[in-house]
C-alpha cells in the first residue's frame, strides 16, 4: 500500500476543459531482472522475465545486454522484433502506450510477444515509477517528452542493473538520429535498428526483414501527385470538398477502383495511375469528385500488370484506358487526394526476379490480385525464387512506381499443395495453428464415462429410433433426427443436436479459442477444426450405436406438419444409424424395408415436403450456386475428377428440419432474452442491386419483379427457356450475387424491423444445429440452456456489447471461411487441369469489352475467354447497349451456350491461370479446333438441378 | 474495446494504483471553532468539509419534534467550483437532495439518537472538490465530524466504492473510472461488526460478480476505518498533549 507524491496532469480534451487527474508514483515496481535484490516482487505472479545473462552475438555491443526499443522501432520493425532470435527486450510503458495509440494490429503483435515466455519480453511501467517519471517541460512537445522519458528509463536501468551485475548493459534502439545523439551524450549505448541487426552474427534472414528506410529519398522525377497532409484533408472533409471512404481495387483491371463513401451507399469510380495515386486495397482514402464532364466509366477491359516496368517509363496504360472510354453511362468519378489511414497487412505471394543478374532489388507479386507489385530488397533471391513468401509494404514514395516493402518469411514451394493451402489460409486470416496445451487441457480425459449425475439432469431417449443423415465421409455429425407416431395419430418429431456446450464451458481456454476461430473451415482436402478433434469427431459427434449427449428439440405435429407443441431439453441419445444422403434415400425408396428408422425417415420425408411447400409459399428463395466435389486420388492427393454436388430429397429433408429447429430456438431465446439473444438476419437487398439482373432478363423477354421476396421467387420460377435448360439456373446464380450477406447480430443492438431473414422468408432466425463447427451455435445453446434452466448464466452471455463483438468476429470469420473454401476450389481446379486439355460445354455469363466470362456448369467454374490478341487487336465488335460481341455473322449474347477448350496457362509460373479458348461457335481465325480428347470416355455429367 | 485500459495488463489503473489500493486519504478534525464538530477529508482529489451542530432545540416548528429520539437533519451541497465547469445550483437539485436522503439514512443507523429525544442534530456536508466517490468522502467526513462533536455512535461509519474491470474488482474508483466504467457500488458499513448500513449500485452487473465487488468494497471500508481511527487517535493525543502543556 505504498503511495507517494500526488502529481497533477492537466490535459485538454475536445472542448476546452480542464481535467485534473491524480498520478501516483510508486517505489514497488520491479525492474524484471531476476537476480535484482533492490526491487521487491512476487515470484509466482511475474513469470516471463528477462534472462540472467542474455545470449548475444552482436559485435557492435559485445557482452550481455538488454534491448530497449523506442516507439518507431516497434512500429516499423515489428517483423524483426517478432523473430525468435530477438529476445530479452524491455518494453517501456511509454512506448507501449504510443504503439497502442498509433497501430492496433502492431500493438496486438507486441502483446503476443510479451505473452510468449520464450521471448523474455518485460514491460517496465516507467510512468508510475518514482525514479523514471518525467514531467513535460514548458515548450516541450509530447514526442520530445516521451523520447526524454525513454532515455531517462534507459539511464535508470543502466545504473540499476550495474548494482547487481557490472557486466550487464542496456541498449537503446532508435532510428531517430537526434535522439541517438542525445542518448550518447547521456552515456547510453544507442544504435539504429539497422546497424544493430547488421552486427548480429547470423543476420542475413533478419536483414531482409528490416523495413526499408522511410525517409530515404529515391532520386528521379515524381511519378505520382503528392498526397495532401492530414490537416488539409480533415478540413476538406469538413467543408465538403473531399470525401472519405475505403478503397476497393478492381479485380479485373489494376488501374480501376471504387471508393465506398463512408456513411453513404454510393460508390465513386477511380481510374488511372494519377487518380488512384498509390492507394492500395482497403486503405481509408480522401477523394475529390471530378467535374461532371470528366466522369468516366469502367472500361470493360480486363487488364493485368504483366511486365516489370522501370520507374522512368511513362505510364502509358492510362491513355489506352482513357481514350477507350465510351460516351455513355458515365458514373460519378473522382481522384484520390490523400490517404487517411493505410490498411496494409502481410501479403502472400511470389518473387518475380529482377532481369538484371546479381541485383538485390526484386519485385513481389501478391496472390491477391488487387494488391500492386511490391519492390523488395533481398539477397536470397535464388533461394526464394519459386517459393511462396510473405511480404509487407513499408512505404510508397512518389518517385517509385511500386510500393517498397520487405521480406517477412517463406512458406514453401509454389504449387506444393501444403504451401498453397497455407497461403490461402493466411490470405483469409484463418487461425490454423494446432491447438495449444492450455486448450487441450480443457478436454475430458478418455475413456469418457456418463455419470449418474449426468443421467439425472438429462432425459434418456436412447430407446428412440434416432438416426443421422450426412454427406459421405462426414466425421463431425452434429445433428440427428427421429419421428414416431403417437397414440393420438400425431407425429412426434425430434431434432437432436450435439451438446457441445457441455464440453466447452464459458471462459475456459478452449472457449476462447473456439470464439476466436468462430467456425470450422472446410477446404477441399483439409478441415481446420474449430474445436479439437477429440470433440469434433468423437465425443460430440453423434455416431451410431454410441451414447452421446444431445440438445433436443421435440415437436408434436399433425400429419400436415402443423406444430402443436415445442419442447426443448438436454438428453442422452443413441443413434441407431449414421446414414449418408444416398443411403437414406435408398432406405426410403426400398419398399421392403420396414424397420423403425426407415419408417421414421419416410414420415420425416413426407413432413419435409409439406414444410418446404409452406416455406416457398411464404416467399423463400431457391438460389443456385456452384458446388463441386473433387474425387481425390488416395495416393497423390491430387484431384482426379470433378462433379457438381447432387441434391437428393433427403438433403432437403434434413435441411427443412434444421430450419425448423433454428426458427423454434430463435423464438424461444428471443422471448427469454429480448436484449442479448444471438440471432441471424439477412437484410433485403436494395432494389439497385437487382438492376443488372433485370436488364439481362429483359433481353430474353422476361420481367423480374423484385418488389418482395415472394415476387422475386415467382418471377424466377417463370423464367424458363425451352432450348436452354440452364438459363434458369444462371438467372438464379446471378440473383445470388445480388444478395446481401446474412449476418449474426445481438438482438439488443438492432432494430426489431431488421430481424427478418430475407432468403428464408422467416421473421426470425438463428443458428442452433451445428455447434461442432460454428461458435454462434454454441452461444445459442448456452442461451437456450439458461432459458430452460438447464444451465447457469454467466456475465458475458448477458452483456449485449460483448455479444455484438462476438457476432462481429463471427461474421468476419464466416465470410473469410467462405472465401477460403472458394479459393480452395479454384486451387484444386487448377491442379486438376494441370496436365489436361478439355473441351467443355459452357455458357456466357457476362460479355465484356475484350473478353467473355464463361461458366462451365460441370465444374462450377468461371473463366475468361479473351477476345483480343497481344496487340490489343480484335475481330469482334462490342455492342455496349446490348452486351454483345459480334464477329461477322456470329454474335455472342449473355447466356449463349458455347464450347470452350480449357487448359492451364503455365507460361507465367508466377501466376498460373486457367486459359479458355473458344471452340464453338466456330469463328474462322479465332476459334480453335477441338482436341481429340480425353473427355470421350467421361460423358459430360448432366445431372443438374433446375 | 475501450479507448483506454482502465486496468493495464501489468495490473495498474489509469492513475498508477493497483486494483486493491485506495487513494491517498488525508484528514483533519476540528477545523471550525463555531460548529460543535467539524472535519475535513481529502480522498485523492475529492475534498469534503463536514460540520455538525447539536444536539439543540428543534428549529422550524414544533410539528417536526420527535418524542423518542433526536431529529437528524442532513444537508449535502457541492461548491460551485467543485467540478470542471462551474455549477449553477450548489444545492437543492435532484442529485443533492437524493444524496441528502442517503446521508440521513446512513447516519440514523449509527448515531444513538434515542439519547436525545425532542432535540435536533444537524450534519452539513460541503463538497469542495469532486473527483469521484463524493458519497463515500461525505460519509467519512461526517463520521469524523460527529466524533469531533462528541456524539455517541454505535461505531464509525466508513464508506467506500468499488467497480469491476475485465472481471477484476477495483476499489475506491475516481471520477474517470466512474464515467468510463459501467458500474459503481457504494457501501457504507459499521466496520467492527461488518454490518452494511447502506448500499447502492449504479449500472449493470452479473450476479456472479456481485460478491467479489462487494467484498472489495468492504475491504476498502475496513482500510478506510484504519485510517480514520488513526487520525482520530492522533487528533485526541494532540489535544491532550496540548492540554498538558497548558497546565
Amino acid at each position: 500500500m505504498l503511495k507517494s507524491k500526488v502529481f497533477m496532469l492537466k490535459t485538454k480534451k475536445g472542448s476546452i476543459m480542464k481535467i485534473v487527474r491524480e498520478h501516483y508514483l510508486r517505489d514497488d515496481i520491479w525492474c524484471g531482472f531476476l537476480a535484482c535484490e533492490l526491487c521487491s516482487h512476487d515470484d509466482e505472479k511475474q513469470l516471463p522475465v528477462l534472462e540472467l545473462s542474455p545470449p548475444t552475438s552482436s559485435n557492435l555491443c559485445p557482452g550481455s545486454h538488454y534491448l530497449i526499443p523506442d516507439t518507431n522501432v516497434l512500429l516499423h520493425q515489428i517483423d524483426v522484433i517478432e523473430d525468435k532470435s530477438v529476445t530479452n527486450v524491455i518494453i517501456l510503458q511509454t512506448v507501449l502506450q504510443e504503439v497502442r495509440h498509433r497501430s492496433a494490429p502492431c500493438y496486438k503483435r507486441i502483446k503476443d510477444c510479451i505473452d510468449d515466455p520464450g521471448k523474455h519480453f518485460y514491460v517496465f511501467v516507467n510512468e508510475f515509477h518514482k525514479d523514471t517519471y518525467v514531467e513535460r517541460l514548458p515548450g516541450e512537445s509530447s514526442n520530445d517528452r516521451n523520447d526524454r522519458a525513454i532515455r531517462i528509463s534507459v539511464m535508470w536501468y543502466g545504473k540499476h542493473l550495474a548494482l547487481s551485475d557490472d557486466s550487464l548493459r542496456v541498449v537503446l534502439l532508435t532510428d531517430d538520429v537526434a535522439n541517438r545523439e542525445q542518448a550518447k551524450q547521456n552515456g547510453i549505448h544507442a544504435f539504429s535498428m539497422k546497424d544493430y541487426v547488421k552486427s548480429l552474427g547470423n543476420a542475413s534472414d533478419l536483414i531482409d526483414k528490416l523495413s526499408t528506410d522511410e525517409n530515404k529519398v529515391i532520386d528521379g522525377k515524381p511519378l505520382y501527385p503528392e498526397h495532401l497532409p492530414l490537416s488539409q484533408i480533415q478540413e476538406g472533409i469538413k467543408n465538403g470538398k473531399y470525401m472519405q471512404g475505403t478503397f476497393q481495387a478492381s479485380r479485373e483491371n489494376y488501374l480501376e477502383a471504387y471508393v465506398n463513401i463512408r456513411d453513404e451507399e454510393h460508390q465513386v469510380f477511380i481510374q488511372g495511375h494519377d487518380y488512384v495515386n498509390r492507394a492500395i486495397q482497403d486503405d481509408l482514402v480522401a477523394i475529390e469528385m471530378l467535374p461532371e464532364d470528366e466522369w468516366t466509366c469502367p472500361s470493360s477491359w480486363v487488364l493485368e500488370d504483366e511486365e516489370e516496368k522501370g520507374d522512368e517509363e511513362d505510364i502509358k496504360e492510362d491513355e489506352i484506358v482513357r481514350t477507350s472510354t465510351g460516351k455513355k453511362s458515365k458514373i460519378p468519378s473522382g481522384r484520390v487526394v490523400g490517404i487517411i489511414k493505410r490498411n496494409w497487412r502481410q501479403y502472400c505471394g511470389m518473387l518475380q526476379k529482377s532481369v538484371l543478374k546479381g541485383s538485390n532489388r526484386h519485385l513481389f507479386v501478391a496472390a491477391e490480385r488487387r494488391i500492386p507489385k511490391i519492390r523488395i530488397e533481398t539477397r536470397q533471391a535464388d533461394v526464394l525464387d519459386g517459393q511462396r513468401i510473405v511480404v509487407v509494404i513499408d512505404s510508397w514514395p512518389r518517385t517509385s512506381r511500386y510500393p517498397q516493402g520487405h521480406f517477412v518469411r517463406k512458406l514453401g514451394n509454389i504449387g506444393d499443395k501444403d504451401t498453397e493451402n497455407e497461403v490461402l489460409l493466411l490470405e483469409h486470416d484463418v487461425p490454423h495453428s494446432s491447438f495449444s496445451g492450455a486448450v487441450l487441457k480443457c478436454l475430458p480425459s478418455l475413456p469418457w464415462i456418463i455419470t449418474d449425475d449426468d443421467l439425472t439432469h438429462r432425459v434418456d431417449v436412447r430407446h428412440l429410433p434416432i438416426c443421422s443423415v450426412d454427406p459421405p465421409g462426414c466425421t463431425d455429425i452434429d445433428d440427428a433426427l427421429h419421428c414416431i407416431e403417437l397414440s393420438n395419430g400425431n407425429y412426434q418429431v425430434g431434432v437432436h443436436i450435439a451438446d457441445v456446450s457441455h464440453f466447452i464451458r464459458p471462459g475456459t481456454a478452449i472457449d476462447k479459442e473456439a470464439a476466436n476461430r468462430g467456425t470450422t473451415v472446410y477446404l477441399i482436402d483439409k478441415r481446420i477444426d474449430m474445436v479439437p478433434e477429440l470433440l469434433s469427431s468423437n465425443l460430440c459427434s453423434l455416431r451410431s450405436e454410441e451414447d452421446r449427449f444431445a440438445f433436443t428439440v421435440i415437436w408434436e405435429m399433425t400429419k400436415d406438419a402443423k406444430i402443436l407443441s415445442t419442447l426443448f431439453h438436454k438428453s442422452i441419445i443413441r443413434s441407431k444409424a449414421a446414414l449418408t444422403y444416398a443411403e437414406a434415400q435408398l432406405r426410403i425408396d426400398d419398399k421392403s424395408m420396414k424397420d423403425d428408422v426407415t419408417e421414421g425417415l419416410r414420415r420425416l420425408n413426407s413432413l419435409a415436403k409439406i414444410l418446404k411447400k409452406i416455406r416457398i409459399r411464404n416467399g423463400a428463395l431457391t438460389l443456385a450456386s456452384q458446388e463441386v466435389r473433387f474425387h481425390i486420388d488416395s495416393e497423390t492427393h491430387d484431384p482426379i475428377d470433378v462433379q457438381t454436388k447432387e441434391l437428393r430429397e433427403t438433403n432437403s429433408m434434413v435441411e427443412e428440419f434444421m430450419l425448423l429447429a433454428n426458427i423454434s430456438v430463435a423464438e424461444k431465446i428471443l422471448d427469454e432474452f429480448p436484449d442479448c439473444a444471438l440471432l441471424r438476419r439477412h437484410p433485403a437487398p436494395p432494389a439497385s442491386n437487382f438492376e443488372p439482373l433485370i436488364r439481362v432478363a429483359e433481353t430474353r423477354g422476361f420481367k423480374i419483379d423484385v418488389s418482395c421476396g415472394k415476387a422475386l421467387a415467382d418471377s424466377l420460377d417463370a423464367a424458363n427457356i425451352q432450348e436452354n435448360p440452364y438459363f434458369n439456373t444462371m438467372l438464379r446464380i446471378l440473383t445470388t450475387r445480388c444478395m446481401m450477406q446474412a449476418v449474426y447480430f445481438c438482438s439488443g443492438m438492432c432494430a426489431k424491423s431488421d430481424f427478418p431473414h430475407y432468403g428464408l422468408a422467416t421473421p426470425i432466425y438463428t443458428h442452433f444445429t451445428s455447434p461442432i463447427r460454428r461458435y454462434s451455435d454454441v452461444i445459442v445453446h448456452r442461451l437456450l440452456a439458461v432459458a430452460i434452466s438447464a444451465d447457469a448464466t454467466y456475465p458475458e452471455l448477458l452483456d449485449k456489447h460483448r455479444s455484438q463483438s462476438i457476432c462481429n468476429n463471427l461474421n468476419y470469420r464466416h465470410r473469410m471461411a467462405q472465401y477460403a473454401g472458394r479459393a480452395s476450389v479454384v486451387l484444386h481446379t487448377q491442379i486438376f487441369f494441370k496436365n489436361r486439355i478439355l473441351d467443355e460445354q459452357g455458357y456466357v455469363l457476362f460479355v465484356r469489352k475484350n473478353a467473355l466470362q464463361v461458366l462451365i456448369p460441370k465444374y462450377g467454374l468461371e473463366g475468361t475467354v479473351y477476345l483480343m490478341d497481344a496487340n490489343q487487336q480484335t475481330m469482334f465488335t462490342y455492342n455496349e447497349e446490348e452486351s454483345t460481341q459480334t464477329c461477322g455473322d456470329v454474335s455472342l449474347h449473355m447466356f449463349d451456350p458455347v464450347t470452350v477448350q480449357i487448359s492451364i496457362d503455365s507460361t507465367n509460373i508466377q501466376h498460373q491461370k486457367l486459359c479458355m479458348k473458344l471452340i464453338k461457335p466456330v469463328i474462322p481465325n479465332f476459334s480453335v479446333n477441338p482436341c481429340q480428347n480425353i473427355t470421350e470416355d467421361q460423358p459430360p455429367n448432366k445431372k443438374l438441378k433446375n | 474495446m475501450a479507448s483506454l485500459d482502465l486496468l493495464s495488463d501489468q495490473g495498474f489503473r489509469i492513475d498508477g494504483r493497483r486494483p486493491k489500493e485506495l487513494r491517498k486519504i488525508q484528514t483533519k478534525l476540528g477545523v471550525f471553532a463555531q460548529a460543535d464538530g467539524s472535519a475535513y477529508i481529502e480522498q485523492g482529489n475529492t475534498k469534503v468539509l463536514a460540520a455538525v451542530y447539536g444536539p439543540h432545540e428543534v428549529r422550524g416548528g414544533k410539528s417536526k419534534v420527535l418524542h423518542d429520539k433526536a431529529l437528524l437533519n442532513c444537508q449535502y451541497s457541492m461548491a460551485v467550483f467543485s467540478s470542471g465547469e462551474r455549477k449553477r445550483r450548489p444545492r437543492g437539485d435532484r442529485k443533492s437532495m437524493e444524496m441528502t436522503q442517503h446521508l440521513q439514512q446512513t447516519f440514523e443507523a449509527a448515531i444513538l439518537t434515542h439519547l436525545y429525544p425532542k432535540s435536533q442534530i444537524d450534519i452539513f456536508v460541503e463538497v469542495l472538490q469532486s473527483d469521484g466517490g463524493n458519497y463515500c468522502a461525505s460519509v467519512n467526513a461526517a463520521t469524523l465530524a460527529v466524533i469531533d462533536a462528541g456524539l455517541p455512535m454505535k461505531d464509525y461509519i466508513t464508506a467506500c466504492s468499488a467497480s469491476i474491470v475485465n472481471d477484476t474488482p477495483i476499489v475506491d474508483i475516481n471520477n474517470f473510472e466512474e464515467s468510463a466504467g459501467n458500474l459503481e457500488i457504494l457501501i457504507a458499513v459499521l466496520p467492527k461488526s461488518s454490518q452494511i448500513v447502506f448500499m447502492e449500485m449504479n449500472g449493470k452487473l452479473h450476479e456472479d460478480h456481485l460478491e467479489k465487488v462487494i467484498d472489495m468494497a468492504m475491504m476498502g471500508c475496513s482500510d478506510v476505518y484504519d485510517i480514520l481511527d488513526q487520525s482520530v487517535r492522533d487528533h485526541v493525543s494532540h489535544l491532550s498533549s496540548a492540554l498538558c502543556l497548558n497546565k
